[in-house]
């Protein structure tokens, strides 16, 4: 999440807009952002709607063994079609914005790509 | 009695455990940087080291019982040791890994599943309007993509 804030005008400069989505109210959100200097755009879904529409759910994974999102990278061209998906196997390991910025880029010269 | 104080402090020992203490304390530093989250090297490092330095320890504690120390706390802390290497092997190389597969999730080529959902100051935002927006407030034209980020939350 710091990774993607510090390549920001970076990503920004290509025209990609950056979006966080977790299980987060938007008061968490809200302070979480001020507190970490995050700029970009945090949406809340609470009720794991959106998260279960695109089968990232993690069921118990959370606080108290509530449902949670598992981590996962989207880049969705302005049709809104899927370009590059990163599914990680570990919790610890998660896209870099250099990734995000080659799959772009590739897409760009109108290549396709998938990082699984 | 008076023989068994004349003998060295096996400091060995000590420092070998201090080393694996601070390689598994030591994760929530480490893991700040993806060069040592990706794989936690630097703790295996540690970790190393520590090894090192209690098998050194073991080694005289054993091997001149007359100069050295630590027959009892020798074993005890090389135990200590191997529980907690244990404990953060089985985190990172089986807990962090305990994640649903998502064989269902969007794939690459198909139209990503529409949404409407309130930002940060509840306010409504649909994938539609995001991909319709500047990608920043210092730009006037339409974003190129959106990269949508899925994370576990700060709770």
């Amino acid at each position: 999440m710091r990774s993607f804030q510090e390549k920001l005008s970076e990503l920004e400069s290509r025209g990609i807009r950056v979006v966080a989505l977790s299980v987060d109210v938007p008061e968490i959100n809200r302070r979480q952002r001020q507190k970490l200097h995050f700029t970009y755009t945090f949406l809340s879904d609470p009720k794991v709607e959106v998260i279960r529409r695109y089968d990232l759910l993690h069921a118990g994974a959370g606080p108290q063994g509530t449902d949670i999102a598992r981590p996962a990278e989207f880049l969705i061209d302005s049709n809104g079609i899927i370009r590059w998906v990163n599914l990680t196997e570990n919790i610890a390991v998660r896209a870099r914005p250099e990734q995000v910025l080659k799959a772009f880029d590739e897409m760009e010269q109108g290549g396709t790509t998938a990082a699984q | 009695m008076s023989a068994s104080t004349k003998r060295n402090w096996n400091w060995s020992l000590s420092v070998g455990f201090l080393f694996v203490l601070a390689g598994f304390l030591s994760y929530p530093f480490f893991a700040r940087f993806p060069i040592t989250r990706d794989f936690p090297w630097a703790n295996f490092l540690l970790f190393g080291v520590g090894g090192i330095f209690l098998l050194v320890g073991l080694v005289r504690a054993f091997g001149k019982p007359q100069t050295y120390r630590g027959k009892i706390v020798g074993p005890i802390l090389a135990v200590l040791s191997v529980v907690v290497f244990g404990f953060f092997s089985y985190l990172i190389f089986y807990e962090l890994r305990q994640l649903p597969s998502s064989t269902g999730a969007p794939h690459v080529g198909e139209k990503a599943p529409v949404f409407t959902l309130p930002d940060q100051d509840n306010h409504q935002v649909s994938l539609a309007h995001l991909l319709s927006a500047p990608a920043s407030s210092a730009s006037t034209a339409k974003a190129n993509a959106v990269l949508l980020i899925f994370y576990r939350g700060f709770w």
